[in-house]
Formats: C-alpha cells, sequence, structure tokens
C-alpha cells in the first residue's frame, strides 16, 4: 500500500481529478496549501511600497494505492499536471502500514 | 434682530444645502471602507467602528458646543457659548435658515477627525481615541474652522479663501495625523512583515461614496443652488478625474503597473487639493491642480518613509499634501471671473496677495494644529495610554476591542 503525496498548480485539479477517476482510482483527498520551491514567491506594489509575497498558493492531493496501480497514479499526474513551466510541483510515494474504512472495519486493499 | 427678519430664505437654496449637508454625511462611512479595505483583516472593524463612531460622538458635541466655538460671537480666534446647545442660533447664513447652516457644518466637524484614523490604524484603544477626538474637535477643529469659514475668523479676515476646507479639515486632519503617530509610534512588526491591503474592493466603494458625497461637501460649500454651486461641482468632478489619471501615470512609470489602490488614492488626493479651490476656479484650472494633486501627492508617499512614521494608509500624503498644494496653488489659480465670487490669483492679474494669504493660513492652522495635537496625543499617552497592549495588537481590534470578527472561517 502507498501514499501518493502531489502538490500542483491550483488550476490543474480538475484534469488530474478526471483522470485519476478514468484510470480507476477510488478517492482523492485534496487541500489548499501555500508553499515555494524553485518558483519562489512574487511580488505586490500597494502605493508605491513593494511587498515580497512568499509563499505561492497550490494544491495538496493525498491518494492511498495499492502497490500495483502506484506508479499508474504518479505517471497520470505527471501525465495531467504538467505545464512545462517552473512550478509545476512535485511528487512523492511514501509506504503506508495500515489502511482501515471507518464503517465496517475492513482493512487493506479492501478498505481502499 | 433675527436672520429670519428681513433678508428672505431661499427655497432652491436651502433645500440643496440640506441635501448637500446628506451628502457629505454619506461620506464617513465611505471614509470608513475606503480605510476599511486597505487594513488587515483583523482590524477592519476596528477600523469602521472608530469612523462610524465619529457620527455619534462628533455630532453631539458639535451640537452643545462645537457650533458654538466655531460660530458663536464676533471675536477673531474663538467663539463663545452664544449657541450652546444650539438654542437661539441667529447666525447669519445668507439666504439659507441657520440650521441648514448647522447641519451643513456638523458633518464637515465629523468628518475631519476621522480622516486621521487611516495614519494611526490598528493600534489605537477604543477609549483613547473617543477621548482624543472628543477634545480635538472642540480644541483643534472649531477653532480652526472660525478662522477659516466665519467671516469674523482671522485668516478670513485677512483675505485668505478656503472654499469647503482645505486648511481647516485636510491640512489640519492631515498634521494631526503625523503629529499622533509620532506620539504612539509605528505598528508591531512594521517594516519586517508585509502588511498588504485584505480587501480592495471594500476601498474601490468606499471611494465611490467618498467621491459621490464630496458634490455636497464643495458644491454645497456654495450655500445656495447656483452658478457658484455649478461650477464648485464641475472642478471637484474634473480635478478628481485628472488626478487619478496623474497618479495612475506616475505609479505606471515608477512601478510598471498601474493599480486599482492607486486609480482610487489619485481620485481621493484631487478631490482632497480642489476642496479649497473649488468656488474659486474655473476653466482649465481643475484639471492642472487635480492633475498636478495625482503627481504630488503619489511623490509625497516617500514622506513617511523619510520620516520614519508610520502613517498607515498615507493621511499625510494625501490629506496634508493634497490640501497644502490645493490651498496654496489657490493662490496662482484664483479667477473671480469664473463664479463671480472670490479675488484673483497671481496668474490672473491679481498679483501675490492672494498667494501669500494662502500661505499664511495654511502654516498657521498647520503649526496650530501639530503642536495641539501632539500635546493632546502626549497627556493621553501619559495618562491613560493611547496604544493596545502587544497581544491584543496581535489578536487585531475586532477580536481584541470589539469582541467580533468581520469574517467567520
Amino acid at each position: 500500500m502507498k501514499l501518493i503525496t502531489a502538490v500542483i498548480k491550483p488550476f490543474k485539479l480538475d484534469d488530474v481529478k478526471d483522470a485519476l477517476k478514468a484510470a480507476g482510482i477510488a478517492g482523492i483527498t485534496v487541500g489548499e496549501v501555500r508553499g515555494f520551491g524553485r518558483q519562489g514567491g512574487h511580488t505586490e506594489t500597494y502605493r508605491g511600497a513593494e511587498y515580497q509575497i512568499d509563499f505561492v498558493p497550490k494544491v495538496s492531493l493525498q491518494i492511498v494505492a495499492d502497490d500495483a496501480q502506484a506508479d499508474l497514479v504518479v505517471d497520470t499526474i505527471t501525465a495531467t499536471a504538467a505545464t512545462g513551466k517552473i512550478g509545476d510541483g512535485k511528487i512523492w510515494v511514501t509506504d503506508v502500514e495500515r489502511v482501515v474504512r471507518i464503517r465496517t472495519g475492513e482493512e487493506g486493499t479492501d478498505a481502499l | 434682530m433675527s436672520v429670519y427678519g428681513p433678508k428672505l430664505m431661499d427655497t432652491g437654496d436651502t433645500a440643496w444645502v440640506l441635501a448637500a449637508a446628506a451628502l457629505v454625511a454619506f461620506m464617513t462611512p465611505g471614509l470608513a471602507f475606503f480605510y476599511g479595505g486597505m487594513v488587515r483583516s483583523k482590524n477592519v472593524l476596528g477600523m469602521l467602528m472608530q469612523n462610524i463612531f465619529a457620527m455619534g460622538l462628533v455630532s453631539v458635541l458639535w451640537a452643545v458646543v462645537g457650533f458654538s466655538i466655531a460660530f458663536g460671537g464676533t471675536n477673531g480666534w474663538v467663539g463663545n457659548f452664544d449657541f450652546a446647545f444650539l438654542s437661539d442660533v441667529d447666525y447669519a447664513s445668507g439666504t439659507i435658515p441657520p440650521m441648514a447652516f448647522v447641519a451643513f457644518q456638523m458633518m464637515f466637524a465629523v468628518i475631519t477627525p476621522a480622516l486621521i484614523t487611516g495614519a494611526t490604524a490598528d493600534r489605537l484603544k477604543f477609549g483613547s481615541y473617543a477621548l482624543f477626538i472628543a477634545i480635538w474637535s472642540i480644541v483643534v477643529y472649531a477653532p480652526a474652522a472660525r478662522w477659516v469659514f466665519n467671516p469674523a475668523g482671522w485668516l478670513f479676515k485677512r483675505g485668505a479663501l478656503d472654499f469647503a476646507g482645505g486648511t481647516a479639515i485636510h491640512i489640519n486632519a492631515g498634521i494631526a495625523a503625523l503629529a499622533v503617530v509620532a506620539v504612539i509610534g509605528n505598528r508591531r512588526g512594521h517594516g519586517d512583515e508585509a502588511m498588504p491591503p485584505h480587501n480592495l474592493p471594500l476601498t474601490m466603494i468606499g471611494t465611490g461614496i467618498l467621491w459621490f458625497g464630496w458634490f455636497g461637501f464643495n458644491a454645497g460649500s456654495a450655500l445656495g443652488a447656483n452658478g457658484v454651486a455649478a461650477q464648485a461641482l464641475v472642478n471637484t468632478h474634473l480635478a478628481a478625474a485628472a488626478a487619478m489619471l496623474g497618479w495612475l501615470i506616475v505609479e505606471k512609470l515608477v512601478t510598471g503597473h498601474s493599480t486599482t489602490l492607486g486609480a482610487a488614492s489619485g481620485a481621493v488626493a484631487g478631490l482632497v487639493a480642489i476642496t479649497p479651490c473649488a468656488g474659486f476656479v474655473g476653466g482649465a484650472a481643475p484639471l492642472i491642480i487635480g492633475g498636478g494633486a495625482g503627481i504630488v501627492c503619489y511623490l509625497a508617499l516617500r514622506i513617511k518613509t523619510v520620516l520614519r512614521l508610520d502613517d498607515s494608509l498615507d493621511v499625510i500624503a494625501v490629506h496634508l499634501v493634497g490640501g497644502l498644494f490645493g490651498s496654496i496653488v489657490l493662490g496662482l489659480f484664483a479667477d473671480a471671473s469664473a463664479t463671480g465670487v472670490g479675488v484673483d490669483g497671481l496668474f490672473f492679474g491679481g498679483g501675490s496677495d492672494l498667494l501669500i494669504d494662502q500661505i499664511v493660513a495654511s502654516g498657521s492652522v498647520l503649526i496650530f494644529s501639530l503642536v495641539a495635537s501632539y500635546l493632546i496625543a502626549l497627556a493621553i499617552d501619559k495618562t491613560i495610554g493611547m496604544r493596545v497592549e502587544p497581544d491584543d495588537e496581535y489578536v487585531g481590534l475586532d477580536r481584541s476591542l470589539h469582541a467580533e470578527s468581520a469574517y467567520q472561517p
């Protein structure tokens, strides 16, 4: 079982969601996040005074998937979230020890 | 003898001045939104409250004693208590009833201390703010209004012109803002952390209300429904329009962007600058005065950096500098042939007399207000304290002072 976490450009969320659904993924958890990477922030100017805005708004996705599906998820996100410009985001994959469906108590792949 | 006596009241004049009083009354909530949008979201109610509260407190004080100090008696410097509690008001105010004049002037008295709140944003104790504007509107505003608006006032008699309040209102409030900030210090974190405006659409609504209300402020100051009022209204609008363009052009050249806050600020700077001139100029003068004010006020934004004063929402650049600019260039552009009132300035064959009077009037009000405002703020600061506690400032005025939040998460 793997946890795939992706940080992407907010406007790509719908495309990524549709592609993951089409690929047969059971569910996604989404959050609005702020942060910086190589893209850095941006400046805003109010009455001639420049403000450096360090954190850029992004969307983070969390997907728990079967080991066999993990690569498909990563490839799907990479293909659909890419614009080729700086700030497209990152994906990382971690091992998951245990997954439980709260309603039924099912565990592992059955819980997805 | 009462003014209701020999001189006939004019119904048209009265109707216009009453409507103008209502327009000016609307400017204070407009100012609240103009400023409220520029502060951080945790302080927006604190800002709205300071402004709306001025409508309550200053109106009451104006009725009790303020009007009498500004317009009672014949002394050139300070009034008496003849009109206290607005009883037996027989002030001669042309073709309108004295009460129409009282109402119109009351709205001026309300908005003037409210202008100061932009400089002191996010850090004043509410009670101390209330005490400050109470004392200030009686001790500073009422005498200054007397000097320039009352024919008995020493600046009025000298020949200085102030159509609707460049000196008594904008220079006065602008320099008072500087004085109070010098006493209370900067916002915590000023210069280290970004404090961008939290809601510029709110600021834009406020700008629209101010612009609209300013027609009453300036054209109402004709105290009649006549050609002076019409010229003042056109001048007011054109100055705001030209100042917006002036500000935006300089802003674009300096920063590379034309901003919505710049458009709003430029328009207000133009409205401020045309205020003393509104009924005394014509032709291209409002365009030149407005355009000039947009440029000068933008460049004046740097004054607070040089002085190291956290004039949070630029009251110095917009009101003090805009008021000074308008009051002084009136000495150049005044044109008695435009409306039939006032005198000619330097550019219209009137010589330098008016220019000198304008400089004397501006300087007198500036020095008086600077000293008096500083002493009032200092006295309050040394006794009950002007500023909120650091924790309260961090949490924001909305929650710490008023136990409310503007926006629910």
